[in-house]
């Protein structure tokens, strides 16, 4: 019985860092119809950058888990003011520059970290283990998803209950409305950019002890965020959350019960729900 | 006669004489291969540029073509049945994955599009017993029309540029075409093209089936040029890649997804031989255009140089009429 | 952003060129001689493409780019991970720059693309991809691999597994690749018939950012007494994610790896977890032979990195070369004679030992079982046993070898 439940919470873990990679890409894409494919590279670059400062710099892990969030919300910032911003509406130039970017910054990471593999040490505060039903967990696991459902929390404090908030759902809802009744959505746009951005950026480095950083990790990534947004659903929190936790379990369970088809098992319900669902479990209105 | 006419046949004859002045049998290759991956970035700019649909999985069905006909001629089929065979395969195949896809359109035709690559990916790296995984299928010769045997690198190239010509002026003959005109109108007015009576589901199926169509064209050519298949040429990232040569050369023109062909070819096989960071400067060209030119490299320049054109005449002194034309 | 030095072609413009190309090129004496290397410079593989480059440059910056006598231009092609571009690079050394020999490429999918073309453009090429018909099945006559097939130091690891740490039952996994396949099904085939069980056999595919749904099924089996041990077949960086995993799962299990899984290149990226890693390679960098010596201060002089098998294959195609065209006294042009004195070179200190070729074309050579620990603060990987001369039929009858099917997915099939 153990292998389930060790797949289960195994499921939960991916869940949760796909759910902090992916709600950026769904909020940007809800309110800004960016389809942000440097989302990706953001991620590898998030744990890029904690990995040096955990690493080289000496700086705690949390603080530099906090410190690639804030750099990498930073550029995201840069990219959307200085580039996406004079590409509004024009989806193709959209996805011509940001694979533009994924592809200068595979490039300069490889330059800058070599082709070699980074493995993170997990905190030392969580090397342990923690028995749950007789199964012993690795306890960074565990940290991983708790981490996961205060930020899932938060953010749905901060789109529910604070005016900012208001103005970003208005703004996913109806874009033009919201400019009518004033909402300043250029300034709305970068914010929820960064934001996204640096969640990316978090996740990488906090995904790190898992995952180590190596170059590629963007683009074994960015297609499992697109999956949980396909699936979820775009501009939606819970989308976003209920596409995690299915892809995380698809992955985990698909590759242990069905290894032959491991690639089906990831895409097949997808194909299945757009087909039934266009606009994903969550989506507000057909894309 | 034009200058536009002039310009055309000039083009054509630069190359079709191309083997003989570029000489080195590499650069011929190269030249093949530019014509073959224009062929697919003319198929996808059909739905892309004219359609208004971003596919981010035709590279599913290019590869599907060049599969099936790799298996075709693996289990003893000669070569025109193989080719024949492979190209009902893939309009078949087309034909579903529309039918899925255009359930949607704007980002969730992107999305499907993407899955359906993925799956179409997953089949030829897993379903080994058919498609040989990772190693792929090799092809032990190119056919020879007409006893013409293709194996050198010209009559290889002189093959791809007549169909890349026909693929060309089919595309053209469509473009200007009621049923062209009709798709432009689905991607800019879908719902008036809908209340005029105009089936528009049915119009963007029949443009996905002409696009799957010259994609199995070039899986074809590919398939021949490196007389082997493997799941390499499926991924997402090949999907993107020639969906990046149709939007940097300028998506719903004729001649920008060539351009764009011709541009990620060079970078990716000639440039990378000089410089080291080549992937970084084709990421530069592709943000640097946006920036320049964001509707692409072709109307990019004609504007350019219709304004060059128009500050030269302006700044002849008998040229004193007022310019009424757009700002 | 670096330019390349590069010879620019003379007789560009001649419109018999590509006619004439066929031809075996002949050259007068004296002209450089020219070797290209098709390796992964970007792209999933390039950490392994890029220690080829390294170990390649630093044996020719050593010889100060003079071989037997003549002067050597190197030209370095980037393959992206991707065997249409690997094709296109082989038509770019062959018939642009007419190399005489091309080293490389690294992935077995790449060698696949080009082996046909590269044979009938009759250029000697010394791969380092481990794909196994290249030299046993579907033998290409202008192929020379001075680093192993997948299987080669497989049957020795299985030899090992079962003589020397008495193993009865293991669970074996890989990359979902056909280098993973072979490495497998190698181990399979001799650690059955010596006694042994695989249980069962894995292949997570080769982006597996996760392998927990792996490791529960490991630990499942670790737990009801079905295991002993963990064989895996990782390449690339995935034995780094996958050591760290399965020590985060708290597996204690003793795991058994091929060549590239504890590769001394990857030691400096790897944490505790790999103290205890079993593995078996043609290459050690704790050899102590002259040229070993060599090559590692080279590696540590030129680009200070921790120097793998990668780096020392080609160094050791550097040795052969030289030897190679030695033997000939600089004439390379007959590319069937130098083919034919590439594989006659028997060299007696190299990085990796003694070598020698077989009618294949394939290396006979040391295999060295290592084991990981650490040493002043330090992971090493000491040799406990060498096993010489290893051929890649292992003691198999070389008949009957070839009369099986390669190892695949399914074969050798598991016993239920």
């Amino acid at each position: 019985m153990s292998l389930w439940i060790v797949l289960t919470v195994n499921s939960v873990t991916l869940g949760g860092l796909l759910f902090l990679l992916s709600t950026g890409f769904s909020l940007i894409f809800g309110l800004m119809r960016i389809p942000n494919l440097t989302h990706g590279s953001l991620f590898m670059l998030g744990g890029y950058f904690g990995a040096s400062l955990f690493i080289w710099a000496g700086l705690n892990f949390w603080v530099a888990a906090l410190a690639a969030a804030l750099l990498i919300a930073a550029f995201g910032g840069l990219i959307e003011r200085f580039l996406l911003r004079r590409l509004a509406g024009n989806e193709l130039a959209q996805v011509l520059v940001t694979l533009g970017i994924s592809l200068m910054v595979a490039d300069l990471c490889l330059v800058v970290w070599t082709g070699d593999p980074i493995s993170v040490a997990t905190p030392s505060l969580f090397t342990g283990f923690a028995h749950i039903f007789g199964v012993a967990f690795p306890l960074y696991r565990l940290v991983i998803i708790a981490i996961a459902a205060v930020i899932a929390i938060a953010l749905w404090m901060l789109l529910d209950r604070t005016r900012l908030g208001a103005m970003i759902r208005a703004g996913v809802d109806d874009r033009d409305m919201a400019r009518v009744v004033g909402i300043h959505v250029s300034k709305l746009f970068t914010i929820v950019f960064c934001l996204g951005a640096g969640l990316a950026g978090f996740a990488g480095m906090i995904g790190s002890p898992i995952l180590t950083v190596y170059p590629g990790i963007d683009s074994d990534m960015l297609p499992l965020a697109l999956v949980v947004v396909i699936l979820g659903g775009t501009g939606s929190l819970l989308g976003s959350l209920v596409g995690s936790l299915v892809v995380g379990a698809l992955y985990n369970f698909g590759q242990a019960m069905f290894p032959e088809l491991a690639y089906f098992v990831l895409f097949l319900p997808m194909v299945i729900i757009l087909a039934l669902r266009p606009q994903g479990l969550f989506g507000r209105h057909a894309p | 006669m034009s200058v536009h006419k002039i310009a055309i046949g000039l083009g054509i004859l630069c190359l079709a004489t191309l083997p003989w002045w570029v000489g080195n049998s590499y650069y011929i290759n190269i030249s093949s291969q530019i014509l073959l991956y224009a062929i697919f970035a003319l198929g996808v700019n059909i739905l892309a540029g004219y359609g208004g649909l971003v596919s981010l999985g035709h590279a599913g069905l290019f590869g599907l073509s060049a599969y099936a006909a790799a298996i075709l001629l693996d289990h003893g089929a000669g070569h025109l049945a193989a080719i024949l065979g492979a190209l009902a395969i893939t309009l078949a195949g087309t034909a579903v994955f529309a039918g899925l896809s255009l359930r949607a359109t704007g980002i969730g035709f992107v999305m499907i599009t993407l899955a359906v690559g993925q799956v179409l990916w997953g089949l030829a790296y897993r379903w080994l017993s058919v498609t040989n995984g990772d190693n792929g299928v090799n092809v032990a010769s190119r056919p020879a029309p007409f006893g013409i045997g293709l194996d050198d690198a010209t009559p290889f190239y002189v093959t791809t540029l007549i169909v890349f010509l026909l693929t060309l002026v089919a595309v053209a003959i469509f473009v200007r075409s009621p049923f062209g005109a009709s798709l432009a109108g689905t991607r800019d007015q879908p719902r008036r093209m809908e209340a005029l009576g105009y089936h528009v589901w049915l119009i963007r199926f029949y443009a996905c089936l002409f696009s799957g169509l010259l994609s199995g064209i070039a899986g074809l050519l590919f398939l021949y040029y490196n007389e082997f298949i493997s799941p390499q040429a499926i991924t997402l990232t090949a999907s993107a890649e020639v969906l990046l040569m149709v939007i940097s050369g300028g998506a719903g023109t004729l001649l920008g997804p060539i351009v764009g062909a011709g541009l990620l070819v060079v970078m990716k096989n000639v440039a990378s031989a000089y410089i080291e960071r080549w992937n970084f400067v084709l990421g530069a060209i592709f943000v640097a255009i946006v920036i320049l030119m964001p509707d692409g490299l072709v109307p990019g320049t004609v504007r350019l140089t219709r304004r060059a054109l128009q500050a030269m005449r302006g700044s002849r002194p008998d040229a004193a009429q007022p310019r009424l034309e757009e700002p | 952003m670096k330019l390349r030095r590069r010879t620019v072609l003379k007789g560009l413009a001649g419109a018999g060129v590509a006619a004439t190309l066929k031809a075996p090129y002949v050259r007068a004496q004296g002209a450089s001689l020219k070797l290209g290397l098709i390796c992964d410079k970007t792209g999933g593989l390039a950490e392994g493409g890029i220690q080829m480059e390294q170990g390649l440059t630093s044996f020719l910056k050593a010889k100060n780019y003079t071989i037997a006598g003549r002067k050597v231009d190197f030209i370095v092609a980037d393959s992206a991970s991707n065997p249409a571009t690997a094709k296109t690079k082989a038509q770019e050394l062959i018939e642009r720059d007419q190399v005489d020999v091309i080293n490389g490429p690294l992935a077995a999918f790449e060698l696949l693309a080009i082996t046909d073309y590269v044979a009938a453009h009759k250029t000697p090429m010394l791969s380092l991809a481990a794909a196994e018909d290249v030299t046993q099945r579907k033998p290409n006559p202008f192929l020379l691999r001075a680093s192993a097939t997948s299987s080669q130091a497989m049957h020795p690891l299985a030899d090992y597994a079962a003589k020397e740490m008495k193993l009865k039952k293991v669970v074996a996994i890989a990359d979902d690749f056909a280098f993973g396949y072979e490495q497998l099904g190698g181990f399979q085939q001799v650690f059955e018939g010596e006694g042994g069980r695989v249980v069962k056999r894995m292949y997570s595919p080769l982006v597996t950012a996760d392998y927990t749904p792996y490791l529960a099924q490991i630990d499942e089996m670790a737990k009801s007494g079905a295991i002993e041990a963990v064989v895996q077949g990782f390449a690339a960086a995935n034995p780094v994610k996958f050591m760290k995993q399965y020590h985060d799962a708290g597996l204690k299990l003793p795991v058994l790896g091929g060549e590239t899984s504890g590769d001394d290149a990857l030691l400096p990226h790897f944490g505790d977890e790999a103290i205890g890693l079993v593995s078996s390679s043609p290459y050690t960098a704790d050899l102590k032979t002259k040229s070993n010596e060599d090559f590692l201060a080279a590696m540590k002089k030129y680009y200070n990195v921790a120097a793998g098998q990668y780096a020392a294959i080609m160094w050791l195609n550097g040795m052969v070369i030289e030897e190679a065209v030695k033997k000939l006294d600089g004439k390379t042009d007959n590319k069937e004679e130098l083919i034919k004195a590439l594989r006659a070179v028997s060299l007696t200190d190299t990085p990796r030992g003694p070598v020698k070729f077989d009618h294949f074309g394939n290396i006979i050579g040391d295999i060295f079982i290592r084991k990981c620990e650490k040493k002043d603060g330090k992971l090493v990987n000491p040799t406990v046993k060498t096993y010489r001369n290893v051929s890649q039929f292992w003691t198999f009858d070389e008949k009957k070898f070839l009369s099986q099917p390669v190892y695949s997915r399914d074969y050798p099939p598991l016993k239920t």
